[in-house]
C-alpha cells in the first residue's frame, strides 16, 4: 500500500483529552470485579503450596459442611464433565508439550497451581471453606532453575526428558563462526535478563453466568483479547458452541501481555457458572497474581560480538537458555524465539548473526509474553554488547552506534535473522537525543565529578522493535495458531452518527479517543458523533486483541479499509442525489460537493439518511451504509529510536539514582501525541524498573519469594524522574495511516539504556557488568569487589 | 452482626454487618461504590485510598466496624453530578491515567497531599505518593496532574473541607464535566 502523509488538520494529530477519563476519574469504571448479580457466588481456589508435588488425596469432606457453600470441584470433576487441557497457541518443530489442566489432578508443577475451586455465597464463606479443603501431597524435588534444569535428574513432563521443550536457531552457523575467526576484537558476556511478574495493578477477575431460556453462557474476564479467549475456551477447552458463548472484556485495568493468554481460572469460572446455574465470580489476591499471572523474561545468555578494529560489528553468536516454567504458556514459545532472535539485529548492519535458543521447563510459574516480549530481551543483548564493545575498543559508545547504524539509503534492509525492516533513519534520533541531553558538556561534568568522587554515569539504546503483529500467512508458517489481522465494522447510522465495532482492546491505551480521532478526522465530522465499541463477542464480530503494539498499525488500518469503502458508496450516493458522476464528487470537512461547484453539497446525514430510506439511490445499490473490513498486514512495523539514561552512583551505599531519562522515538504517524508519550513514559518506567529493581525470585525449592508488594519493587513515584522525550517521523510504508506502535518502546528501549549508564558510571572501578537488577547491595558488593579502585 | 453507622458521601447509612468485613468491601459489596478499588492485600498500591474523617486511609486494611460513627468520601463523593473536583479535572487535563484502576486511589492520596501541603514540590508529590502504585502511567502525568490542582485548589482553599468534599463541590470553579 502506497504511504499516505499524515493527514493534515483536526483532529488526527492532536492531543485531545481521552473521553474514557470521566468515567474513571468519578470512580464509574465498569471493571469485572465491579460486575454483580442478584444469586452471584463466589469462587476461591484451594492451590498447590508446593513446587512440584503428587496430589496423593483430596478431602472435601468439612468444606462442604461449611456454611453457605454450593459447590466444590476438583480436577476429576472437571475431566468428568468434559474439560480439555489447555491450550498452546504457538507451536515449534519438535516441541514437546506437557499437559496442563486447569484444575491439577495428579501432580503439581508449580507454587500456586490450582487443584479445587470452592464455591459460596460471599468470598467471605467462600474463603472459609477453601480453609477447610484438605489436600494430601506427596512433596517431589522441584528444579525452578532453567539453566541446572537442563538434563538434571528431576523432570518437570515425562514428554521431555531433558526438560528441553524445544531447541530453536536462526540464522547461519558457520558464517558467523568465520566472522569470529577473522575478527580483530571479540567481547563476550552471559547476561541474565531476570523473570519479571508483570502486577497490572487491576487482579485478574471472571464472572460468568448462564442463560438457561437461550442456553448462552457469559463470561467477563479481565482479557486483552475477548475473541481469542472464546475461540480457545469453546473450541478447546469447554467444548461448547462458540455462537452460545459471550466473552466480554470491560474496562481493563492494565494487562502489559499478562490479560492476552486464557488462564485456568476462567476456564473454571466459565464451567462452574453452567454446571451450577448460578453466577459466579473469582477476583484475584495479588498474592495469586504473584504466583498465577504468566511472568515475563527469565532468561540466561552467553553472547559473543565479534568487532573489526574500527569498531564495525562483524557477527553476533547468541546462545540462550529461556524458562518456560512449568508448563508452556498459551504464547510462550514464541516469546523466545520469533520475537526475540529476530531483533539480534537491532538497529545495526551486522553481516551475520547466529542465536541458539532452548525453551526449558522448570517448577515455576509459566512464562509468556510480558510488556515487550523478547524484544526487551534482544535489545538488553545486542545493547549490552554493543557498550562492551566500545569500551574493548576505547570508543565513545555513541560513536560506535552511528558506526554500525543500517543507513538510511539501505531500506527496506533485509537483516541476518530473517526480518525485513521496511524504514528507518536511525541517527537523527540519536543526534537530537544528544542534543536534549548537552553530551559533551555532560562528559565533561562527569569527568569532574569523578574527581570528586562522584560516579555519573551515561547509557545508551539505540532500539528497534518489531510490532505491528502480524501477517498472517507469516506468522502460520512460523507456528503460531492463530491469523494477526484485525477487523473493524463501521457503521453509519441513518443520522449520520457513527459506531465503530473495533477488534482491539482498549485497558489502558485509550483507543476510544484515537480511533474516534480517526474516523472524525477521515470523515469530516465531529469527533462527538463517533462512539467506539470494543471488548464484547457479543457486539463485535471478530478481533484479535490487543498486545505487540499493533491496535494503531492494524486496528486503526482496519477502522480506515472501513471508512474508505463507505465513503466510496457514500460518493456514489451524493453524485446520485446531486446529480453528478460520482467521479467529480468532492468531500471535504464533511461535505459531499461537485467539483467546481462548492455551493452544491450534500452532508453525511444527507447521505446516510438516504441510504437507510432508500426511496432514492442508484439503481442496483444495496441499502444501508457499513462495512467491515479485515486488514492483514503485509510486514511488521519498525518503531526505533534512542534513549539515553543519566545516572549517579553513591559507593558508599550502592544505591543508582535514576537523574534524566531522555528518549528520541520514531513510531511514525501519531493520532494522540498526548497519549504516545504517555505510552512511553509507562513503558520507560517499567523498564528502568527491570535494570534497578524488579526480580522475581524462588528458592532453591521452587518456592515463590517474592510473592507480594512487600518483596517484589514496583517503582513508586519517588523513585523515578520526569522523562524528556522527543520524537523524529518516519512513517511506516506498510500501512496506509503510516503507523507503527508505542505501547512496548518504552520497556524495550529502557532497561538496558539504565544497565549502560550503570557500568559506565562504574567504568572507573574496572566493572564492565552486573546483572540486573543493580541493586544496591549488587552494586555495592562489586564495588568492594572491583579491580579498581579509584582515589579521591 | 454489628450495626454501624457510616456517613458515605454525605449521606448516613445504617447496616448489620460481619465484625470481620473491610471497609471496602462495605463500601463495594454493600453500598455498590465500585469506585473504590482493590489491588492488593498487604497496603501497598493504594487502589483503595478513601478519607475517613479527614484523614487518607487505605480501605482494605480497615475493617468496617473501625468506621462506625465515621464521615467517609470515596471517589464517588469527591465531585456532585456534572461537576468534577480540580484534582479530578487536573488528572483528566494532564492525561494522569491510562487503565484507570489506581486513578480513585490516587485521587484520594493526592487530595489528603494537598490538604496538608497546598504547594507541593514535585518531590513532595513524589513522595507523598508513596502509598499508591501505578503501573501504566510512570508517575510523570500524575505529578504533573497533582501540580496542576495544586495551583487550583489554593485558590478556593478556604472552602476545601471534608464537607466541601462531600457534597459542595459546586463550590470550585471547574468546568462540568462532559460525559
Amino acid at each position: 500500500m502506497a504511504t499516505m502523509t499524515q493527514p493534515a488538520g483536526f483532529p488526527f494529530g492532536t492531543s485531545m483529552k481521552r473521553r474514557e477519563d470521566p468515567r474513571f476519574i468519578t470512580g464509574r469504571g465498569n471493571y469485572t470485579d465491579d460486575i454483580k448479580m442478584p444469586g452471584t457466588t463466589y469462587a476461591v481456589f484451594v492451590r498447590s503450596p508446593y513446587a512440584h508435588a503428587r496430589v496423593v488425596g483430596v478431602d472435601l469432606t468439612a468444606a462442604r459442611k461449611s456454611p453457605g457453600v454450593s459447590a466444590i470441584f476438583t480436577g476429576k470433576d472437571l475431566a468428568d464433565g468434559g474439560m480439555l487441557p489447555m491450550p498452546v497457541g504457538w507451536l515449534l518443530p519438535n516441541m514437546k508439550m506437557g499437559e496442563r489442566r486447569a484444575l491439577a489432578t495428579e501432580t503439581v508443577r508449580f507454587v500456586g497451581e490450582p487443584v479445587v475451586v470452592v464455591i459460596a455465597d460471599s468470598p467471605y464463606t467462600a474463603r472459609d471453606a477453601a480453609e477447610l479443603v484438605r489436600v494430601d501431597y506427596e512433596e517431589l524435588r522441584a528444579q525452578p532453575d532453567a539453566e541446572k534444569a537442563v538434563g538434571c535428574d528431576i523432570t518437570v513432563h515425562d514428554c521431555a526428558a531433558d526438560n528441553v521443550s524445544f531447541h530453536w536457531m536462526l540464522g547461519e552457523k558457520d558464517k558467523t563462526d568465520a566472522a569470529f575467526n577473522a575478527a580483530h576484537t571479540v567481547v563476550r558476556q552471559r547476561l541474565v535478563n531476570q523473570r519479571l511478574i508483570p502486577n497490572a495493578i487491576e487482579p485478574r477477575a471472571s464472572f460468568a453466568f448462564y442463560t438457561s431460556a437461550s442456553d448462552e453462557l457469559t463470561l467477563y474476564v479481565t482479557s486483552q483479547n475477548p475473541h481469542i479467549h472464546r475461540l480457545l475456551m469453546a473450541a478447546f477447552v469447554l467444548q461448547i458452541p462458540e455462537h452460545k458463548f459471550r466473552v466480554i472484556a470491560p474496562d481493563v485495568g492494565g494487562g502489559f501481555g499478562s490479560k492476552i493468554f486464557v488462564y485456568p481460572e476462567e476456564c473454571v469460572i466459565a464451567w462452574a457458572a453452567k454446571a451450577t446455574g448460578r453466577p459466579v465470580k473469582w477476583t484475584a489476591e495479588r498474592r495469586e497474581s504473584f504466583m498465577t499471572d504468566h511472568h515475563g523474561r527469565d532468561h540466561v545468555t552467553d553472547a559473543e560480538m565479534a568487532l573489526d578494529a574500527d569498531g564495525k560489528i562483524l557477527g553476533l553468536r547468541v546462545y540462550t537458555i529461556a524458562n518456560l516454567g512449568a508448563y508452556l504458556s498459551l504464547f510462550g514459545p514464541a516469546v523466545p524465539t520469533y520475537l526475540y532472535g529476530t531483533l539480534l539485529s537491532g538497529q545495526y548492519e551486522i553481516p551475520t548473526i547466529f542465536c541458539d535458543v532452548r525453551g526449558v521447563h522448570t517448577h515455576t510459574t509459566p512464562v509468556d509474553a510480558y510488556r515487550g516480549a523478547g524484544r526487551p530481551e534482544a535489545c538488553y543483548v545486542i545493547e549490552r554488547m554493543v557498550d562492551l564493545g566500545a569500551r574493548a575498543l576505547n570508543l565513545d559508545p555513541a560513536e560506535l552506534r552511528r558506526r554500525n547504524f543500517i543507513p538510511p539509503d539501505k531500506f527496506p534492509y533485509q537483516t541476518p535473522v530473517a526480518l525485513t525492516y521496511d524504514s528507518g533513519n536511525y541517527r537523527p534520533a540519536l543526534d537530537r537525543a544528544l542534543e536534549m541531553l548537552d553530551y559533551e558538556a555532560l562528559r565533561a561534568e562527569q569527568a569532574a565529578a569523578r574527581k570528586e568522587g562522584r560516579y555519573i554515569g551515561i547509557g545508551f539504546s539505540t532500539y528497534i522493535e518489531a510490532c505491528g503483529l502480524a501477517p498472517s500467512n507469516v506468522v502460520g508458517s512460523l507456528g503460531a495458531q492463530a491469523g494477526l489481522w484485525e477487523s473493524a465494522t463501521v457503521r453509519i447510522h441513518p443520522t449520520g452518527k457513527v459506531t465503530v465495532f473495533t477488534g482491539s482492546h482498549s485497558h489502558g491505551q485509550g483507543h476510544e479517543t484515537t480511533f474516534s480521532q480517526l474516523v472524525a478526522g477521515e470523515m469530516g465530522i465531529p469527533y462527538e458523533d463517533v462512539e467506539i465499541v470494543h471488548g464484547d463477542t457479543g457486539r463485535v464480530p471478530f478481533g484479535m486483541g490487543t498486545y505487540g503494539s499493533r491496535s494503531g498499525a492494524v486496528g486503526g488500518t482496519a477502522i480506515h479499509m472501513s471508512i474508505e469503502k463507505i465513503k466510496e458508496k457514500a460518493k456514489r450516493i451524493a453524485a446520485h442525489l446531486l446529480e453528478a458522476a460520482p467521479e467529480d464528487i468532492e468531500l471535504d470537512s464533511g461535505k459531499f460537493s461537485v467539483r467546481g461547484s462548492a455551493d452544491r453539497s450534500k452532508s453525511w446525514f444527507d447521505v446516510s439518511l438516504a441510504a437507510y430510506l432508500a426511496h432514492n439511490i442508484p439503481q442496483g445499490m444495496e441499502p444501508g451504509l457499513d462495512s467491515t473490513s479485515f486488514y492483514d498486514p503485509t510486514n511488521f512495523t519498525y518503531p526505533f529510536g534512542a534513549h539515553i539514561a543519566v545516572v549517579e552512583i553513591d559507593a558508599e551505599t550502592g544505591k543508582t539514582e535514576l537523574v534524566r531519562y531522555v528518549a528520541v522515538d520514531d513510531v511514525g504517524n501519531v493520532i494522540n501525541p498526548m497519549i504516545v508519550d504517555g505510552q512511553l513514559h509507562g513503558g520507560i518506567a517499567q523498564g528502568v524498573a527491570q535494570a534497578l529493581w524488579e526480580q522475581g525470585v524462588y528458592d532453591e525449592n521452587g518456592q515463590l519469594i517474592t510473592a507480594s508488594l512487600m518483596e517484589y519493587g514496583i517503582p513508586k513515584a519517588e523513585q523515578l524522574p520526569m522523562y524528556e522525550t522527543d520524537r523524529t517521523v518516519t512513517p511506516s510504508p506498510v500501512n496506509p495511516l503510516g503507523m507503527k506502535g508505542a505501547g512496548e518502546a518504552g520497556t524495550i528501549a529502557s532497561t538496558v539504556a539504565v544497565a549502560n549508564a550503570v557500568m559506565d558510571a562504574l567504568a572507573p572501578f574496572g566493572i564492565a557488568h552486573i546483572d540486573i537488577p543493580l541493586t544496591p547491595a549488587k552494586v555495592w558488593q562489586a564495588i568492594q569487589d572491583a579491580p579498581n579502585r579509584p582515589e579521591n | 452482626m454489628t450495626s454501624i453507622s457510616v456517613t458515605v458521601n454525605g449521606a448516613t447509612r445504617k447496616h448489620d454487618v460481619e465484625p470481620r468485613m473491610l471497609l471496602v468491601h462495605y463500601l463495594r459489596e454493600v453500598l455498590g461504590l465500585t469506585g473504590t478499588h482493590v489491588g492488593c492485600d498487604t497496603s501497598q498500591c493504594g487502589a483503595c485510598c478513601v478519607c475517613v474523617d479527614g484523614l487518607v486511609v487505605k480501605s482494605c486494611t480497615v475493617l468496617a466496624v473501625q468506621a462506625n460513627g465515621s464521615k467517609v468520601t470515596t471517589i464517588e463523593g469527591m465531585s456532585a453530578p456534572g461537576l468534577l473536583h480540580p484534582l479530578q479535572e487536573a488528572f483528566w487535563e494532564e492525561h494522569g491515567l491510562q487503565c484507570g484502576f489506581c486513578t480513585p486511589g490516587m485521587i484520594m492520596a493526592a487530595d489528603d497531599l494537598l490538604r496538608r501541603n497546598p504547594t507541593p514540590t514535585e518531590e513532595e508529590i513524589r513522595a507523598g505518593l508513596d502509598g499508591n502504585l501505578c503501573r501504566c502511567t510512570g508517575y510523570h502525568n500524575i505529578v504533573k496532574a497533582v501540580q496542576r490542582a495544586a495551583g487550583r485548589m489554593g485558590q478556593t482553599r478556604d472552602t476545601f473541607t471534608i464537607d466541601a468534599m462531600a457534597g459542595k463541590t459546586d463550590e470550585f470553579p471547574t468546568p462540568a464535566a462532559k460525559h
